[in-house]
């Protein structure tokens, strides 16, 4: 259970370009009277060619349309809703060119199913992939509904399908004043061949995408409507709580009171699970209880158990151990001979830089509710960022065929990377088993203090910098070498020769004009189960890189805007979007300067380019009983083209608070191989009162659209910790800031 | 033992102290309150209990028997709470919405209570975490009932 590529390719593999074209063998089918759209794409051709390990099977892609009699639409997305606002997203694109106005629009996240392979021909919500990769596909599901309603409707009106035209929900004949809702004609279209080809809408035609469209599910979730997979229920339910080892790969061997546990009020049964004991009952409550008075004597793995947690292992310990890993590790990027031109510098600069581990907080539990059916069926409500993955594992767990199981994905609390499959960090196999040893539906929900204690951990990160600088101050020469394990060769496989894009990403990859250059990746295998946390890579390289950037602004006697200003002379977008946050912030200072409150502030700034996406950050920062304020964010990204400028700037706020709480506060600590913290008493997360004002400048730069809900992180701590040294003069190099007094300023 | 929520009385089969949470989501099977830490750290679990915004998660449902508890289900029945309803709306103020049944309850409780809250008053009494990070826009749609 260990790798997941069989199922899935590495997102840095994926195609950033656009899907294949539609192709003309579409088919359509009629259920209900409702219009019900599938739509074909081309076999065994382009996307192949863009994603070599996904040509397995044939790359197809398609949407699901529902048009009913009443004129509302359903659409089922290929990606699930947790919070990022693609639901609306894809509403606003379909409905585009299907002519309905979003708002009418239902939105669920598809079952698994061959029709919604949309990003780069496989299917999963991450990588800030979904928009960007599924527009022009969802645009041409919507423009071939269109088609086919106007075809239908020039049959019902004896009239040329050229004379007809739509308007939001309706066909007209503006010769005859007639009009046709979409609703009475749906039953009609379904039963038509999907078109051989459709004209898209002109951008500057667009009424829906590239407006601050409001979000649908805004108003349910005000209300407590929202279903998320932990409301789930259904008939003859039982409830599930675990108590899992506490160190991993440890096994249940006695209970010296079970007794006691079976007499507790609603017991329905005690079991034993790989690595954990669970409490089937009525109520999760009492479940939870009796688990957690269940006595457990736990048993070490066998020897030679695959990655077993060692009892001496602690996150100093893991530290210490990345910092001593010899290089040069393995070239993720090499431009000309940095070793040499730093041999001959001015002037060196070097510093090492650490991130520890992280959790990811999202505010929903994990659960996962079970039921097997009379007819040998499996339902499984389940919080997922990619149904198939969960089909293969789910199918593994309760021993039957894939057909035999309905995958639901209900929208997420809160997700940013944790809904993956990450080993033992998933409660599915654990409901399937309960639910087959008790013969009833089962819903099991991990206690917040089970989740601090499986959750999959953004790695502990660490970089050694060298930089040379020339006689004028100006870096000529980089070395930097991340040392750890990323989560994309963990979970995806790895390639013997190559670094792992997630663990150098940031630190590779940046603009800035320095000629020589060497970035490597010295993998040291961690013992912990890593995953994708919201920016992955980025969420700590851009911290170490342009945090070790202003060091060398500092040493060659530059201002580090200017600098990178000069760095980035040959690169029109990232100059133009580096003068934009500088505008958007009233103009570049760095300070310290005198704010209107008579406090001491400073300035950071800071780059990315995360997810196709380019972002500058400027952050502005005071010290508060020796603490770090931050006052103000400003954010200009620029991801090409935008589908709904209000979720970006929602999304920019999201990620600015995220990144803010990692820099200020959030460590997971190990010690004898256990998390320590177990709840968020423990592992603070950002509160309101220390979030800053954020101001956000979406530039349009017409590059090809990158990603929404990643990008805005990477460059908070950074320009944070920038700002810090401004004010202070201390230098941060390691996360959080927590760790650290900071001097009265 | 009888507990009256958002009006009605249920007759309640559970230990005393049991969470009114669990309740709320298990007994009575209304899920709009949730569940997030259970220590009272994140405030997702907030309901009113006799006006005052309560954290459910750690309230033994014995000590509640008798007083009227309202759920983030009956918010649109008062009219404070449909402006606070409206307000989110306008400020499309749910991301992942998961912790903005407390966020709503919270800002009703306080907007109740005090109708033109202070900035200082807002942040004292907004505290529930939001791992989306809403906060600004919570204060937003809080500040413009406050000064509506």
């Amino acid at each position: 259970m260990n790798s997941l590529h069989d199922e899935f390719i590495p997102v840095s593999d994926l195609p950033e370009g656009r899907p294949a074209n539609l192709s003309r063998r579409g088919f359509l089918g009629a259920s209900l009277g409702a219009l019900v759209l599938g739509v074909t794409l081309p076999g065994a051709g382009a996307l192949a060619q863009n994603a070599a390990t996904a040509a397995k099977s044939a790359p197809r892609v398609s949407a699901f349309l529902e048009i009913r009699t009443d004129g509302s639409v359903l659409l089922r997305s290929p990606f699930v809703e947790g919070g990022q606002g693609v639901s609306t997203a894809m509403a606003q694109i379909v409905g585009e060119e299907l002519d309905v106005d979003p708002a009418n629009f239902t939105v669920e996240c598809a079952p698994p199913g061959s029709d919604y392979q949309v990003v780069g021909g496989r299917r999963f919500t991450g990588g800030s992939f979904s928009v960007r990769s599924s527009y022009e596909t969802m645009r041409r599901v919507g423009a071939s509904a269109r088609q086919m309603l106007l075809q239908a409707a020039a049959s019902r009106l004896k009239v040329p399908v050229a004379s007809l035209s739509t308007e939001p929900g309706r066909v007209l004949h503006a010769a005859s004043g007639r009009a046709l809702g979409y609703g009475a004609l749906a039953a009609d279209a379904a039963a038509l061949p999907v078109p051989e080809d459709v004209t898209l809408r002109e951008d500057k035609d667009f009424r829906w995408i590239g407006k601050p469209v409001a979000r649908l599910d805004v108003r349910g979730k005000s209300v407590g409507k929202a279903a998320y997979a932990i409301d789930m229920q259904v008939d003859g339910m039982l409830r599930a709580a675990v108590q899992h080892a506490p160190r991993l790969d440890l096994e249940p061997a006695a209970f010296t009171n079970e007794a006691e546990v079976k007499a507790m009020p609603g017991v329905h049964s005690i079991h034993r699970l790989p690595g954990a004991v669970a409490v089937v009952a009525d109520r999760w409550w009492r479940a939870r209880r009796a688990v957690e008075t269940l006595q457990v004597t736990w048993t070490d793995a066998a020897p030679g158990t695959r990655r077993a947690m060692p009892s001496d292992f602690s996150s100093e310990g893991r530290r210490a151990q990345l910092a001593a890993a010899p290089g040069p590790g393995i070239a993720a990027e090499t431009v000309r001979d940095a070793a040499a031109t730093l041999e001959g510098a001015a002037k060196t600069v070097t510093a090492t830089y650490d991130a520890p581990y992280l959790a990811h907080g999202q505010l929903e539990p994990p659960s996962a509710l079970a039921r097997f059916n009379d007819d040998g069926t499996l339902d499984l409500w389940l919080p997922n960022q990619a149904p198939e993955m969960f089909l293969a594992r789910a199918a593994k767990a309760a021993g039957i065929p894939a057909e035999k199981i309905k995958i639901h994905s209900p929208m997420l609390g809160g997700f940013f990377g944790r809904h993956f499959i990450y080993e033992t960090a998933n409660p599915f196999p654990q409901a399937i088993l309960l639910s087959k040893a008790v013969g009833r539906p089962v819903k099991l929900i991990w206690s917040r203090e089970e989740e601090f204690l499986r959750d999959a951990l953004r790695p502990m990160g660490f970089v050694r910098f060298r930089a040379g600088l020339d006689a004028n101050g100006l870096p000529i020469a980089l070395e930097a070498e991340a040392v750890g394990e990323g989560p994309r060769d963990r979970w995806f496989g790895r390639k013997p020769d190559a670094a792992d894009g997630s663990a150098v990403e940031g630190i590779s990859g940046k603009p800035y004009a320095i000629p020589s250059r060497r970035i490597a990746h010295v993998l040291v295998d961690d013992p912990a189960i890593i995953g994708f946390w919201r920016s992955v890579g980025h969420s700590m390289n851009d911290f170490f890189y342009e945090t070790f950037f202003d060091e060398v602004a500092d040493a060659g006697q530059q201002d580090p805007y200017d600098l990178r200003l000069q760095l980035l002379a040959d690169k029109p977008r990232h100059k133009a979007l580096l003068q934009a946050v500088g505008d958007l912030s009233g103009g570049w200072k760095r300070g310290p300067f005198t704010a209107p409150d008579d406090g001491k502030r400073a300035r950071g700034v800071a780059m990315a380019s995360p997810f196709g996406s380019e972002v500058a950050t400027i952050a502005e920062v005071s010290l508060k009983d020796g603490a770090v304020a931050v006052h103000d964010v400003w954010v200009a990204i620029d991801p090409g083209r935008i589908v709904n400028p209000g979720i970006i700037e929602a999304q920019v706020n999201s990620a600015v608070a995220l990144g803010l709480s990692s820099a200020l506060l959030e460590e997971v600590v190990y010690a004898k191989g256990v998390p320590q913290a177990r709840n968020f008493d423990g592992y603070p997360i950002l509160p309101p009162d220390r979030m800053p004002r954020v101001h956000v400048r979406i530039v349009e730069s017409g590059a090809p659209m990158g990603g929404i809900g990643e990008p805005g992180l990477p460059g908070v701590p950074p320009a944070v910790a920038n700002a810090v040294a401004a004010l202070t003069g201390q230098r941060i190099r390691s996360l959080p800031f927590s760790k650290m007094k900071f001097g009265d300023t | 033992m009888d507990v009256i929520i958002n009006g009605k009385t249920h007759q309640v089969q559970t230990e005393d102290d049991t969470p009114l949470l669990w309740v709320i989501r298990d007994e009575l099977g209304m899920t709009g309150t949730k569940y997030g830490c259970g220590i009272a750290q994140c405030g997702a679990c907030t309901v009113l209990i006799d006006g005052q915004p309560t954290r459910s998660c750690v309230t033994p449902v014995g000590s509640v028997a008798g007083q009227n508890i309202t759920t983030i289900e009956a918010v649109t029945e008062d009219a404070v709470g449909r402006r606070v309803v409206e307000a989110w709306v306008v400020h499309q103020v749910p991301q992942c919405g998961y912790c903005q049944s407390g966020q709503v309850m919270a800002a009703t409780a306080l907007l109740k209570q005090n109708p033109k809250p202070s900035e200082q008053e807002i942040a004292s009494a907004m505290v529930n975490l939001c791992r989306c990070g809403t906060y600004n826009a919570i204060a937003a749609a809080v500040r413009q009932i406050a000064q509506g």
